[in-house]
């Protein structure tokens, strides 16, 4: 595999001058062990070195964030001395080899992120990108990615309430796994970089499974190359997921800290022992005397570099002191997870790593954690070729097929032939599950609701990533506000392809450049997150996905607002309005194969006073249902609203906009909203004061839904189209 | 009979998803719910026994197979032979049926996948823990979610399970209707649950405890853990 | 004391239905082969044993896979020995 004239670093995805960095900052060459160390920890996916100095510019402070960027997971104050710790994160490369397994551990990943801050996990999203199904590969890795996921979450007794699940040519070698994980803390039991005190002599304690082999440089082998240089032989980096073990790992991590034994905790995810001592060890200012002898081996044999780099899942390394090591090792036992005392705390910034009695590294814990290579990585705006705008292609076909065949497109379809594969009530909590717009997970015990949506665009990203990043953020939020909670707070996964290639990284900027501007007028700061590159083979690369997952509260879940009509005799009003805009549409993919153009304009203002609306309305009970208009425009959110309670509706469009355009365009900011007659006049009025555009469409009611003039169909048919299209896609009966 | 209320002991393995659920769903109901672990000998003097929802041992090479030999299942059988009321669901009903405590076994779901969704049971005999306050026939709305719930039995087990009156549910529609179509796992003639020849040890798949609040989906499950509570306090087995 | 290393082969007793036999041998003819009917799939246990010698260590086995490796309910049982040191 290693050609005779490559030097070591660059088959392990070192580059040359970051290898000068390395000899510079040890005055010396480093040996095997250490280079691999450095090899893992300034990995593209460990260190965020493309990424870094363009994250900084996103807003991430707010009077309710306890805590940011720069932690395992980001954690907001809702109140009442409760904390939500959330955090969403990829395991894409690992997907694409082996589905199964690699979203299974990625499950796992994220599920660690969270109880290392002290929470107990409570939701699980899964935001989900896969080639066209008309191809047999992404349906194997589509059944694959959805049952790993099931597999490990059902087994941890997580729900998994929500997420997406979105089909795209790019994705065909790229699938795009995302993970999101919620869990919920008292504020003063949260474990912060601040709220635990390592004292030096304190004991670092790995827990958890025996380590072996697995996944040795996955972070530096496959998340951070293109997957043309991986291939068959980055087959043994794939990790096994045992969901039994990581179920004791959640009880016994919560039982430590609620006993207030540990004064730090971390879990081990890329990089394995070197990341969780390194970052540790740094965090606490301190340097550590490591001895490999002690780490649990599952396999025979091991050398200094693969025990420091294994990605063996499961594990977590505890911060103990002296004092209370024999109180940790019980509560282990008594879950039945081994412990193993594998380093100490020392005075100073270095890591003394030692195994069969000889020293095998020897270097700064600052070099490998935070003081990782930064770079500003060229960008390039692509030449804008010139693409036909579908809004000005004429339509002449039936509205009414084309609805059906929107209702059938696999971006919009009916998900739940994969989501009857995740337990979505373990914890008894869920008030609102997978279909929603939102889903609502009480915090137990109360009767606050926490809001959670997952929502990400690749093809308005493809046409403006700027304004394709605004959308994902405008998005994410209108779904939690429909609902009637207060969008709080946003975790994030950037998902693109190559970073060095200048093209990818003009993307990125952009992308983030949109976030920014949606986060602050929103009101929304970024707590943290997870960037994706490389995701790309060939010369394919997925189109830029940032897939923003929003936090939002519901102060009395019981005032939440459904999505669908809940009976007949209601009147159905839309809030905000329609513009000719067609580009980066469903309609123009599905229906007349364009997709050039612009995406839908977004004025933030208008967005933000349509949230404020939508959560006040909620508050005074004004509303009997709210959905957003998102994939397939305003038809399209009619028709789900109807097949969601089995209510038809009657509406009539006004205006002047062609039948086609007004029915599919996916303009921006806008609700499908239903109302008892008795408060239409509170509605009106209250979008009024709010400023929010506010057009009476109909009623609801019998079992048609009927736009006047352009289209008359039966709810079940409807019903049929949506709900059959993906099980037929996967030659099952529906 | 005492004024108190019932003792329902929840026991908790490695791996035990519902057993936090299990207890809350009996508070809910009016019991006091006794945490149990798999390690101990001791029942704490409990009224009634959950073997709860999970995957016990990760399902490990059997569902159930491991904690079904866990050291209070010994105790627990004690309980069950003295006639003390025991309910085991899903995870609970393979262990019971490892155990030895009810017939037939419980293997993979015939689409080999795992199905999470809100289904309708048909009552088929009052003679049990569980049943005692329900009527014949009753159609309850409760949710099941496992992999491995397709119940089948040697001839012989089945034959008696039938002949005898030992199947406690099956899976049918809201009217009643029990045929595949109701069928969400292939389960021999649709039973999603049965009891022991006393009618103190019942086993289902799906998940009372899981249809016991309202603001979280259908509420089924009230009127089985009720006549359970009903049925712990009459007996007050030691 | 000697290691006596067994295989322990675990399959579904005949007559009961096998959802996952079922499913590979449907997957089969799209590979090619259209050959192949009766497909079970069952579990192999892999485990060393020490004993003084042979007859006791198989006694063992043949006890551990009545008592715990399999479900004589729905499984039968098959205990090889394969090795010695």
């Amino acid at each position: 595999m290693i050609a005779d004239e490559t030097p070591l670093h660059r088959s392990l995805g070192l580059q040359d001058d970051e290898y000068a960095r390395i000899v510079a900052t040890l005055g010396r060459e480093p040996n095997r062990a250490e280079l691999a160390m450095y090899s893992v920890m300034w990995s593209e996916h460990c260190s965020y070195k493309s990424s870094k100095i363009h994250l900084k510019t996103l807003p991430t402070e707010g009077p309710a964030v306890l805590v940011g960027p720069g932690q395992d997971a980001g954690a907001v104050d809702v109140g009442d001395g409760i904390a939500v710790v959330f955090k969403m994160e990829s395991h894409s490369h690992p997907s694409a080899i082996e589905p199964y397994q690699g979203a299974a551990t990625g499950v796992g990943g994220i599920v660690r992120d969270i109880i290392s801050m002290g929470a107990r996990p409570v939701a699980l999203l899964d935001p989900l990108m896969f080639g066209p199904l008309t191809e047999e590969r992404n349906r194997w890795l589509f059944e694959g990615v959805v049952a790993g996921i099931g597999g490990y979450g059902n087994c941890i007794g997580v729900p998994t309430v929500g997420g997406e699940i979105r089909f795209a040519e790019p994705h065909s070698t790229n699938p795009c796994v995302n993970v999101m994980c919620v869990g919920v803390a008292k504020t003063d039991e949260l474990v912060t970089a601040t709220s635990l005190t390592p004292h030096v002599g304190s004991l670092m304690v790995l827990y958890g499974a025996a380590t072996g082999r697995d996944g040795i440089g996955g972070v530096s082998v496959l998340a951070s190359a293109t997957l043309d240089e991986g291939g068959e032989a980055s087959r043994p980096s794939v990790q096994i997921g045992d969901p039994f073990a990581e179920k004791l790992l959640i009880e016994a991590s919560l039982e430590l800290i609620s006993a207030g034994l540990l004064e730090g905790l971390q879990d081990l995810g890329g990089a394995g022992v070197t990341c969780a001592v390194s970052e540790s060890a740094a965090r606490a200012g301190m340097g550590a005397r490591v001895d490999l002898d002690a780490v649990p081996l599952r396999e025979p044999g091991m050398e200094a570099f693969e025990i420091l780099t294994s990605e063996s899942q499961e594990r977590m390394l505890a911060i103990v002191h002296p004092s209370r090591l024999a109180e940790v090792q019980a509560v282990c036992e008594r879950w039945g997870l081994r412990t193993a005392v594998i380093a100490e705390l020392t005075e100073g910034g270095d890591l003394h790593i030692s195994l069969g009695g000889d020293v095998v590294a020897q270097l700064p814990a600052r070099s490998l954690a935070d003081d990782g290579p930064e770079y500003d990585r060229p960008q390039r705006a692509p030449g804008h070729a010139q693409t036909e705008d579908p809004t000005f292609i004429p339509f002449e076909g039936d509205l009414g097929e084309a609805v059906l065949a929107l209702l059938a497109a696999p971006n919009v379809a009916d998900k739940r032939w994969a989501f009857e594969q995740y337990d979505r009530i373990v914890q008894g909590n869920t008030v609102e599950g997978p279909g929603s717009d939102a889903a609502i997970v009480r915090v137990d015990g109360t009767l606050k609701g926490l809001a959670l949506s997952a929502d990400g665009k690749g093809r308005y990203g493809r046409l403006d990533p700027y304004l394709g990043a605004m959308h994902a953020v405008a998005e994410a939020a209108r779904n939690v506000a429909v609902s009637g909670a207060r969008p709080l707070a946003v975790t994030n996964c950037l998902n693109f392809g190559d970073p060095e290639r200048p093209e990818v990284m003009w993307q990125f900027t952009e992308s983030i450049r949109g976030m920014r501007d949606a986060c602050e007028v929103l009101g929304t700061p970024v707590t943290g997150g997870n960037v994706s590159f490389y995701n790309e083979s060939g010369d394919s690369a997925i189109d830029p996905t940032p897939v923003i997952g929003m936090l939002g509260v519901l102060d009395d879940h019981r005032l939440r607002v459904p999505s669908a009509f809940p009976r007949g005799g209601l009147a159905i009003y839309l809030l905000g309005e329609t513009f000719a805009e067609l580009g980066g549409s469903e309609f123009a993919e599905t229906i007349l194969a364009v997709g050039g153009g612009r995406p839908p304009a977004l004025d933030l203002e208008r967005e933000r006073t349509l949230l404020a609306l939508l959560v006040e309305a909620a508050g005074s009970t004004l509303l009997t249902s709210a959905h957003d208009c998102g994939d397939g425009g305003l038809a399209v959110a009619l028709a789900e609203c109807a097949i969601g309670g089995g209510h038809g509706l009657a509406v009539t469009m006004s205006g002047d906009l062609p039948a086609h355009i007004a029915l599919f365009s996916e303009s921006a900011s806008r609700v499908v909203a239903s109302v008892d007659p008795a408060d239409e006049g509170s509605l009106v009025a209250l979008a009024a004061a709010h400023g929010v555009t506010c057009e009476r469409l109909g009623e609801t009611g019998g079992p048609r839904v009927v736009i006047e003039g352009l289209f008359d169909l039966q709810v079940s048919e409807l019903r049929g189209a949506w709900s059959g299209a993906i099980p037929l896609l996967l030659g099952e009966a529906v | 009979m005492s004024g108190r209320a019932p003792r329902v002991g929840v026991v908790t393995f490695p791996g035990s998803l519902d057993d936090r659920d299990a207890q809350r769903a009996v508070t809910l109901m009016g019991g006091d719910a006794v945490a149990l672990w798999h390690a101990d000998h001791d029942l704490q003097g409990v009224d009634a026994v959950v073997l709860p929802g999970g995957f016990s041992y990760g399902d490990y090479l059997r569902a159930g197979a491991i904690a079904a030999r866990a050291p209070i299942m010994g105790e627990v059988v004690t309980f069950a032979g003295r006639g003390g009321p025991v309910l085991g669901i899903c995870n609970g009903f393979q262990i019971l049926c490892e155990a030895g405590l009810l017939p037939g076994a419980l293997i993979r779901n015939a689409s080999l996948r795992f199905i999470c969704r809100d289904i309708w049971l048909r009552v088929e005999t009052t003679q049990s823990v569980v049943t005692r306050g329900l009527a014949p026939g009753e159609t309850l709305e409760i949710p099941m979610k496992h992999g491995e719930g397709q119940w089948v039995a040697t001839s012989e087990q089945l034959a008696r399970v039938e002949g005898e009156g030992l199947v406690a549910f099956r899976y049918a529609s809201r009217g009643g209707l029990v045929d595949d179509s109701t069928n969400p796992n292939g389960a021999t003639n649709n039973i999603a649950g049965v009891r022991s020849e006393a009618g103190n040890v019942v086993g289902l798949m799906p998940h009372p405890e899981h249809a016991v609040d309202p603001d979280v989906g259908p509420t089924g499950g009230q009127a089985l853990l009720a006549s359970l509570l009903e049925a712990a306090l009459e007996g007050a087995h030691a | 004391m000697t290691t006596f290393t067994f295989e322990v082969l675990v399959s579904l007793k005949p007559g009961l239905s096998d959802p996952a036999g079922k499913a590979v041998e449907s997957a089969l003819p799209a590979l090619g082969w259209t050959n192949v009917t009766h497909v079970r799939v069952g579990k192999h246990i892999r485990l060393d044993v020490d004993a003084p010698d042979e007859a006791s260590a198989r006694t063992q086995v043949d006890d551990m896979a009545e008592r715990l490796l399999s479900n004589p309910v729905i499984e039968d049982v098959q205990v090889l020995e394969v090795a010695a040191k």
